[in-house]
């Protein structure tokens, strides 16, 4: 094999590697682009400081809360209310309740979604159930906090944002890792 | 096909070669591994075809009569899977294999070595794959896009294995790649330039890089899965903070250029075909080398275009619609360049220029299919239905598979040293084009009316079309076993082939005699 | 043109009528299509025939815009298709070898090439206009009169009201003896549910989509309306139809074995009827509710149990577990001669209730009535020589959901 081929097979590989590379890196920029841009209606992961935004009391949006969960997760889970309008800048407090009716403790972990996408860019969370996993004990009731407002930037055309939880069993997941947490969760 | 003729060879040309099996296990000479691929997607052809078979008939009336529909999920999944990687993909790398040193006046392919290495795996993959079937809950069943999370949660213990052979399949296709990119880069013969290069040397050199940026992407959205279905991770799980869709944006990432690897090749080898028989000098020679490489560019910035469906923001859909609608563009010069061609030339019609034109027809056909899937309101109502599945057959089989096809006919005088029968050829060409058409074409009206893909069952109201679709695709079936008695009978013997059987013919390939000997251009010919 | 299809056509055609299979042509009108095939063999009419070969314009403003658009394209297409072909078709009669004509030389012309890039950008620009129009047409999210939020799973729908207090899954009607060819089939084959989605004419109705296990997508070809619903994401879209009728649709996106066989039936009634529904759905619910409280008090006998048990298994649980029990192992496992459906009761209620994470075993304990998930239970375990001759009590069920059970 001649140094011709060795550098130009050299180069060639090198390009496999990165692409390999970039196909893992598309997850993390994935998320970056929906950040961005709103794209699959996931909100933010992180709470955001409570900013003393200007009120608009111009205008009237409606929040619609879903609370679901996922099939093999047995709490009964769901909104105080269905519907809330609210003006874009102002804070408000919305309650789930949550209820554990097995006889087990179980893990759970609230993953949200808003529709239409876009609008989750205008959607934050000063505090949020769904920033944590949450532990329920077997019987046991509880009420989960949800404290937001709408981004007063929020365009004209969405008169509606539709706010959805899924919430999935992760008991398992947390026996796994969280042992160190467990006293934060223990009750 | 080949394996008399260059049999042939080692008692003429007293080269230092293995006898028996040995001689294939460890060939390193470009021709041998060229037909070992090409035996290779033969057989994969007809074992693919059978499976298509066996859907075909499944779908033949309504209700479920010969398969369960876990079974009918296999045939579907496993059908896509050999077609496109043991098929079509291995094809072409066979049609590369041989024909690209002797199109560019090297003695072999720069890698000689690992060329034997990127044959030898192949069948390991597949065989991995056709196991799986057996094991207990019975091979893949989540469609050859193995969309999560029915591919990871919800699949069964096959996965892995699944995973495991389209690594090696993947590898495999980069070794290729890798190979073929080195050869055409480095080892053409003197006065060969770049613009004098034959454009399936073009087309493929193309087709290379393309394998090279995404079979990596596609080995890396496999492992996502193997790890999230085996080892907790969550890339496409939502309880764990993934996301489905994430999964469709890195295989298309992936499966879009895939498809344009698909057909590049095909490009070229038409573009070989029509100026030979229309005895005129390809048209527009400089604008085909652009276009291939304007659709290679844009297949990397249309692949949401399959996920038009999944809920994306409108500004996000219409870029990808602008986009897919581009490629039309490029694709569309290469349309007009091969009629060009053929205008005011001298045309005769033996088999390979017959396929080579039914290819111009039926892609045509296919890309103005294409073009209705672009604009993203229709597809809503297109996606997914039987109308995908007629335009990407119509782009894959009287595509890609009409192309490779006329390119077995067009060199396997040089291959084997023998005329292929006209007579069976011809017999061969006319009942595949008919058939496929039965087969294919109103594919369009059942997937307009609403049906569905990939359901084992239907409504009584498609009924009338799933039967006929179901005899044009036994008829098409069929047609391929003709196919199959051409290459053996012109493998065992026939007309003696001179040097250039086909007097329109250019090129280095042509120079050298029928059948080719098993080195050629030792030393390098001068090209003016 | 090519007598055997017709004979294989009059042969298969003879067998059908021997089962007396009747058939639908249209989701909307009922027409014969058994002559179908030979008239167009024959006659050549395809369109007095009753196959439907195009798409449906369907019944909203948006599907008919749709169909519009899919129109225009398609025309565009076919004369683009007319002027390649053409050319190379009268190349192919003009400039054969057999005619003696020479071959001319000419192989480029900047200027041609630059004409044929640039036409074809023009049409495609044509193209854009309309179909960028329709796509923003159908992007509106203002207020909406009635909002359903529609799961989709292993392989039933599920429709729930956030208007009202209404919610039920939706499954496939088609008795397993139609698909398997015991029974004659039907004339909506595949494309008939147990309770329909109801929705008010002439209101602007939101769908809300999400699935709990893989991805669906929901399919009505009569609105124009495709979307998939994602597990743990929420998609939308939304309708207004303008004219009452059942409308039939079904999943679009593999779902796994039997993504076949989960349709979609949709009516529209005017307001008025709707409002009605809504009153019988909400009551109809309650009555649910009531008589489970008062089946805790209650004993079923073991027929009654079999009966409902039967039948909730064969419209639940037999696609996977097979009608006769055996399942499809590893993935399904048999419940015949199985521990739990023979020997161990409290896990067999347990897995009913629950599911079996990480599996495709779903909990049903919202998915059926008490008395249903008790009946299909005491029905496993005494089906197919299972004969434990337990007779499980709602009571026992719900003590388990409530917690008490462990």
């Amino acid at each position: 094999m001649n140094a011709k081929h060795s550098t130009l097979i050299g180069k060639l590989s090198l390009l496999v590697v990165a692409m390999f590379a970039f196909g893992y890196a598309l997850v993390p920029l994935y998320d970056v682009f929906c950040d961005i841009t709103g794209i699959n209606g996931k909100t933010a992961s992180e709470p955001v400081s409570a900013e003393a935004a200007i009120i608009d009391t111009s205008r009237e949006i409606t929040i619609e809360f879903i609370a679901r969960p996922n099939q093999q997760m047995p709490w009964i889970f769901k909104p105080e209310v269905r519907r809330m309008r609210v003006h874009p800048g102002e804070i408000h407090i919305m309650n789930y309740l949550a209820e554990n009716p097995t006889g087990r403790a179980i893990v759970g972990q609230a993953v949200p979604s808003v529709s239409p996408g876009q609008a989750a860019l205008f959607f934050h969370k000063i505090e949020c159930f769904c920033f944590t996993q949450q532990y329920l004990a077997g019987g046991n009731d509880m009420l989960m906090p949800l404290q937001f407002y709408v981004d007063p930037a929020l365009p004209a055309q969405f008169s509606t944002i539709t706010l959805s939880y899924t919430l999935y069993d992760v008991t398992s997941q947390w026996q796994d890792s969280g042992q160190d947490t467990e006293s934060e969760f223990g009750e | 096909m080949s394996t008399v003729t260059t049999a042939d060879h080692h008692d003429e040309h007293h080269d230092h070669k293995p006898t028996g099996i040995k001689r294939w296990l460890f060939t390193t000479n470009h021709k041998d591994i060229g037909s070992l691929y090409l035996i290779f997607a033969l057989a994969m052809f007809f074992l693919g075809g059978a499976m298509a078979m066996v859907i075909r008939l499944e779908l033949f009336q309504p209700g479920l009569q010969f398969v369960d529909p876990q079974f009918f999920n296999q045939m579907t999944t496993m059908h896509g899977l050999i077609m496109v990687f043991g098929a079509v993909m291995p094809a072409f790398t066979g049609l590369a294999n041989w024909m690209i040193p002797m199109m560019i006046g090297a003695p072999d392919m720069a890698l000689p070595r690992m060329n034997n290495w990127s044959f030898w795996i192949l069948p390991f993959a597949f065989l991995i794959l056709i196991i799986s079937m057996f094991l207990p809950g019975g091979g893949p069943d989540f469609g050859w896009t193995f969309y999560a999370p029915l591919s990871t949660t919800y699949s069964n213990d096959s996965t892995a294995l699944f995973v495991f052979a389209v690594h090696i399949m993947g590898i495999s296709s980069i070794m290729g790649a890798i190979n073929v990119i080195v050869t055409i880069v480095n080892m053409r013969a003197p006065g060969m330039t770049w613009m004098k290069l034959p454009l399936f040397v073009w087309t493929w050199l193309i087709t290379a890089f393309l394998l090279i940026m995404v079979m990596p992407v596609l080995a890396g959205v496999v492992t996502m899965v193997l790890t999230d279905k085996y080892f907790a991770t969550s890339f496409f799980d939502a309880a764990g903070g993934g996301d489905p869709v994430l999964f469709q944006h890195i295989f298309w990432f992936f499966g879009h250029p895939e498809v344009y690897i698909m057909i590049l090749p095909a490009f070229g080898i038409v573009s070989a075909i029509v100026p030979t028989f229309a005895r005129k000098k390809l048209f527009g020679y400089a604008s085909m080398v652009y276009a291939t490489a304007s659709i290679a560019i844009l297949s990397f910035l249309v692949w949401a275009h399959h996920m038009f469906t999944t809920g994306m923001p409108v500004f996000a859909t219409l870029f990808f619609m602008y986009t897919t609608m581009l490629i039309a563009v490029p694709t569309g010069v290469k349309v007009f360049n091969w009629v060009a061609t053929m205008w005011r030339g001298a045309m005769t019609f033996e088999v390979p220029m017959m396929f080579a034109l039914a290819f111009i027809v039926l892609f045509t056909i296919g890309g103005l299919s294409g073009v209705m899937l672009a604009i993203t309101p229709a597809d809503f109502q297109y996606h997914d239905t039987y109308f995908v599945v007629a335009h990407f057959h119509y782009v894959l089989v009287s595509g890609a598979v009409f192309s490779i096809v006329a390119a077995v006919y067009y060199w396997l005088p040089k291959w084997t040293g023998h005329m292929y029968d006209e007579k069976l050829g011809q017999l061969h060409f006319w009942c595949s084009l008919i058939s496929v058409n039965l087969l294919f074409f109103p594919m369009h009206f059942v997937g307009l009316a609403g049906m569905p893909r990939r359901i084992p069952d239907y409504a009584l109201q498609f009924a009338d079309f799933n039967a006929f679709v179901s005899v044009g695709g036994f008829l098409f079936g069929l047609s391929q076993l003709i196919f199959l008695w051409v290459v053996i009978k012109c493998a065992r013997g026939g007309v003696k082939a001179p040097a250039k059987p086909w007097d329109g013919a250019e090129g280095l390939e042509w120079e050298v005699p029928s059948p080719a000997p098993y080195h050629t251009f030792d030393t390098p010919p001068q090209v003016k | 043109m090519l007598p055997w299809i017709r004979v294989y056509y009059v042969l298969r055609f003879d067998s059908l009528l021997l089962q007396n299979v009747r058939g639908e042509v249209n989701v909307a009108k009922t027409r014969s299509w058994r002559w179908s095939l030979p008239a167009l063999l024959l006659a050549g009419q395809a369109h007095a025939t009753g196959i439907q070969f195009n798409m449906t314009p369907g019944v909203t403003d948006i599907s008919q815009q749709v169909y519009d658009l899919h129109m225009t394209i398609f025309w565009i297409c076919c004369a683009i298709g007319l002027v390649v072909f053409t050319a190379m078709f009268v190349s192919i009669i003009l400039h054969r070898k057999s005619r003696g004509v020479t071959p001319a030389t000419f192989h480029e012309s900047t200027k041609v090439e630059i004409i044929w890039t640039a036409i074809p950008v023009l049409i495609l620009i044509v193209m854009a206009i309309p179909a960028t129009r329709v796509l923003i047409a159908m992007e509106d999210t203002s207020d909406s009169d009635v909002t359903v939020l529609i799961t989709g799973s292993q392989w039933r729908w599920h429709y729930e009201y956030l208007d009202y207090d209404i919610n039920y899954f939706s499954i496939l009607a088609t008795p397993r003896g139609q698909i398997e060819g015991r029974l004659p089939k039907g004339d909506n084959y595949l494309l008939e549910v147990d309770r329909p989605l109801v929705i008010p004419t002439g209101k602007k109705v939101r769908f809300l989509m999400t699935s709990d296990d893989v991805i669906h997508s929901w399919w009505v070809p009569a609105f124009a309306i495709k979307k998939d619903t994602n597990p743990g994401f929420i998609n939308e879209a939304w309708t207004q139809v303008n004219e009452p009728g059942i409308y039939r649709g079904q999943c679009a996106e593999l779902c796994g074995m039997d993504h076949g066989f989960m349709p979609i039936v949709v009516i529209a009634k005017e307001p008025d009827d709707f409002a009605k529904w809504v009153e019988q759905e909400e009551a109809r619910i309650a009555a649910i509710r009531e008589e489970e409280q008062r089946l805790l008090a209650l004993r079923m006998n073991i027929e009654e149990q079999m009966e409902l048990g039967e039948r909730v298994y064969l419209a639940h649980c037999a696609a996977c577990h097979q009608p006769n029990g055996t399942g499809l192992p590893p993935m399904f496992p048999a419940l015949k001669d199985n521990y739990v459906t023979t020997q161990d009761r409290a896990e067999h209620i347990k897995v009913m209730v629950d599911g079996r994470p990480g599996t495709s075993m779903a909990s049903f304990a919202r998915q059926l009535s008490l008395r249903e998930l008790t009946s299909v239970i005491t029905y496993t375990r005494n089906a197919w020589g299972n004969d434990t001759g337990d007779v499980v009590q709602a009571v026992e069920v719900y003590e388990y959901m409530q917690g008490k059970g462990e």
